[in-house]
């Protein structure tokens, strides 16, 4: 009660030299403990006020960012499919299709700071701990070319760090560069000549198919009934081969015991199995459609698929380029089949 | 079978019979009736035998008629569907209030299930003493309701470069319009002891996003609300259970979900979601930050590309949506020849403060083909823009605040279709 007292008279000392008066109090809540705060003020701000000391360079980083970061964001941070990129776009914010990217775009050093340690890893947020952070943070900068891979960014040279874009941004102008033109009394009657259509959306043919609504439509049968291929005996030096080629699906596709689905399905066993019928992988509409006409993941089709993934099925989620050497496509499919399902 | 058959067909005689009289003579349409309707003269189940008893359904469902208005999402929009956004079925609803069920969600890492135990709301930084508030102690503070649209500054934000998404859902189905109820931000500072030195709160959600924006003082004192209920009932967990912000006519990423902790600050935070997204990139490469409010805008929601006219020429209710985040709507004009005339609409009740208002144009369809457009304005004598007035200031790269006037292609089939014109 004393100190409910202590913080009426307070607010009316502060009322008497600022102002606004603090209504009644109703003596809600509790007062939060120190470790409450601790625990869930994590904010840095443009200041920098709240980065915790410690220090991380891009090599440390580049490690880190290859296991928490690059299924999503791509190895060199470029950004899988439409996951964002980090690195990139230089230059390109008045063009026609700016690539916006920490490097080229961001204001603020800080602000990567605060949302990969409040907000990433993405499905297990808040687990980096601060040294990660600050490779991470390096590893970002590095790979737009701001930094070399060996300096060791840390609380005491971060706010000195200043991005490409810091001033590239202005506070909302709208009133001055918009309000004052469109207002007033609008026109009503003769307002033009004549008019014309330049443009239509059903051109562009990309809205979603209406016809069924998504309740009604029936899930993909998970397992199509393949018989067994009678087991080949797999070449255990191609396997090996086909091991190093897998690394560039990596970033994307896991196999093995505890593989889990990424942006790209789980490839256990794919190898003579049916298409598109991965447990709880989201398929694109491409994928969806050639896997109920039947396809069945045969070497000579995944051979084909892997040479060029766009060209063989135009709609597919799967944004690598290809594989363009023969000996790589047989080597990696070989290399497949030591998963089972 | 044969019954639904004939009843089609003498909805087809009804219509080419009144196109044969003409328009004037529709009025009194129970003349053109050529064979008694079956629905009418042969006894129906449902008029014979029970319906449902009570408690068949213990929370009520929409009809089953009504599959079809159903929020949808655009899936090439986002990498998945955990951080991501689907739209609210405008084009199927009137009134102003929009039904939680089919109301817009927008998550940065999923809809998240936190209990009224397990809540609690944290505020730090500038006050006197940091306070921890459970849900039980936001339920003893003095309670307000208020109608507010809230509306993602993505909002129609696919059609910069052109007409592309065939539907005023995906145009412009990011947003609803609730009756929240909720203590007011400024009751929870004072409680604290806000330092009026302190210039913005920082406010975060309890997700794993944890989104966070920095919102002025000012704004934080004058209407924002902690809000528990919508529409009369608890938040839907995809909106926030058990508590999330109000920010009205603020765009809508401000409006915290799972509200956790507000911090008073000297200075913004400047968070990934107030510079590298919700800013705005115009022709020259300067952004704009810190636009938070929606200007006025307006669409027609039918008829529209998922909404066609069906019944032929004649009596035609042409209806849609305006609001504005910086006041009330005045005046809606539409035009059915592509912004060559226009007329204005009647609004269904005077427009409130930051809530969506509904306008009708009624006509007499002559069944020829329509431009059809609105125009918003609202009580600051703002008049909503064209496409071109606003590329001409910003270009075509600024992804957010696209408030354009809207254009359907009506064909004289009742078809309708999203289109760019001169």
């Amino acid at each position: 009660m004393s100190k409910y007292l202590k913080s009426i008279t307070l607010a009316f000392a502060v009322f008497a030299i600022t102002g606004p008066a603090f209504a009644e109090k109703f003596g809600l809540g509790r007062p939060a403990l120190l470790a409450e705060v601790a625990a869930w003020d994590w904010d840095i701000n443009a200041l920098g006020e709240g980065l915790p000391s410690g220090s991380g360079d891009a090599l440390v980083g580049e490690e880190i960012f290859a296991e928490k970061c690059a299924a999503c964001h791509g190895d060199f941070a470029e950004g899988i499919d439409n996951w964002p990129k980090l690195a990139g776009g230089a230059d390109t914010l008045d063009h026609e299709n700016p690539l916006k990217t920490v490097g080229s775009y961001w204001p603020h050093l800080t602000t990567a700071y605060d949302y990969i340690k409040r907000s990433m890893p993405y499905g297990n947020a808040g687990s980096l701990t601060d040294d990660e952070v600050y490779a991470i943070v390096a590893y970002i900068l590095y790979s737009n070319n701001l930094i070399d891979d060996d300096f060791l960014l840390s609380d005491d040279n971060f706010m000195e760090f200043e991005m490409p874009n810091k001033a590239g941004f202005v506070v909302d102008d709208r009133a001055e560069a918009e309000y004052v033109i469109w207002s007033g009394a609008p026109c009503m009657e003769y307002c033009k000549d004549s008019v014309e259509i330049t443009m239509r959306a059903l051109v562009l043919d990309v809205t979603p198919d209406l016809d069924v609504a998504p309740e009604a439509v029936t899930p993909v049968s998970v397992v199509a009934e393949v018989p067994e291929p009678e087991a080949a005996a797999i070449d255990l030096e191609l396997a090996a081969a086909g091991e190093k080629v897998f690394k560039k699906c990596k970033s994307c596709h896991q196999v093995g015991e505890r593989a889990k689905n990424k942006s790209g399905p789980i490839l256990n066993g794919v190898v003579h199995h049916a298409a598109g019928s991965v447990d709880g992988f989201k398929y694109s509409k491409a994928m969806k459609a050639v896997a109920e006409g039947g396809l069945i993941w045969t070497e000579y089709e995944l051979a084909a698929f892997l040479t060029k993934p766009k060209a063989y099925l135009k709609g597919t989620k799967m944004s690598f380029t290809g594989l363009r050497n023969e000996a790589d496509k047989l080597a990696v499919i070989e290399y497949l089949k030591t998963f089972a399902n | 079978m044969s019954k639904i058959e004939t009843s089609k067909q003498s909805r087809r005689a009804f219509l080419s019979g009144a196109a044969a009289v003409g328009a004037g003579a529709m009025a009194s349409g129970e003349a053109l009736a050529q064979t008694a309707d079956p629905l009418i003269t042969q006894p129906q189940e449902w008029a014979q035998g029970f319906g449902d008893g009570v408690d068949a359904t213990s929370y009520g469902l929409p009809s089953q008629y009504e599959g079809d208005v159903i929020r949808r999402n655009v899936e090439w929009l986002t990498a998945d569907q955990i951080s991501s956004i689907n739209f609210t079925p405008i084009h199927a609803l009137d009134g102003t209030i929009t039904p939680q069920g089919c109301a817009f969600e927008r998550h940065h890492s999923g809809a998240i299930d936190l209990s009224k135990s397990d809540y609690r709301l944290m505020i730090n930084g500038l006050v006197d003493t940091p306070l921890v508030f459970t849900y039980d102690d936001l339920e003893r503070f003095p309670r307000e309701n208020h109608v507010y649209f809230c509306e993602c500054a993505a909002n129609t934000g696919m059609e910069w470069a052109g007409a592309q998404l065939n539907g005023a859902q995906f145009t412009h189905g990011m947003i609803h319009n609730m009756e929240y109820t909720g203590v007011p931000l400024r009751l929870l500072l004072e409680e604290a002891g806000y330092d009026t030195a302190g210039k913005w709160v920082f406010v975060e959600g309890a997700d794993a996003s944890s989104n966070g924006r920095s919102i002025p003082m000012d704004k934080a004192l004058d209407d924002v609300l902690v809000a528990f209920k919508a529409n009369g009932e608890a938040l839907r967990k995809e909106h926030g259970y058990p508590v999330r912000l109000v920010v009205p006519g603020w765009e809508g990423n401000m409006w915290i979900k799972w509200i956790r902790r507000i911090e008073v600050t000297n200075f913004p935070v400047e968070s990934r979601e107030e510079t590298s997204k919700y800013t705005d990139t115009l022709e020259n490469g300067v952004s704009r930050k810190w636009t938070w409010a929606m200007d006025a805008k307006s669409v027609v929601t039918s008829p529209s590309p998922q909404a066609p006219i069906k019944h032929g020429k004649g009596p035609l209710v042409i209806t849609g949506l305006a609001w504005s985040g910086n006041g009330a709507i005045k005046r809606v004009d539409v035009s059915k020849d592509g912004g060559k005339t226009w007329e204005t609409a009647r609004l269904a009740k005077p427009g409130e403060k930051m809530a969506l208002t509904r306008f009708y144009l009624d006509i007499d369809w002559d069944g020829s083909e329509m431009l059809l457009q609105s125009r918003a304005i609202d009580e600051t004598g703002y008049v909503q823009p064209t496409k071109t007035q606003l590329r001409d200031v910003r270009g075509l790269n600024s992804i957010y605040h696209n408030n354009c006037i809207q254009t359907w292609w009506v064909r004289e089939s009742g078809e309708a279709e999203n289109v760019e014109v001169s």
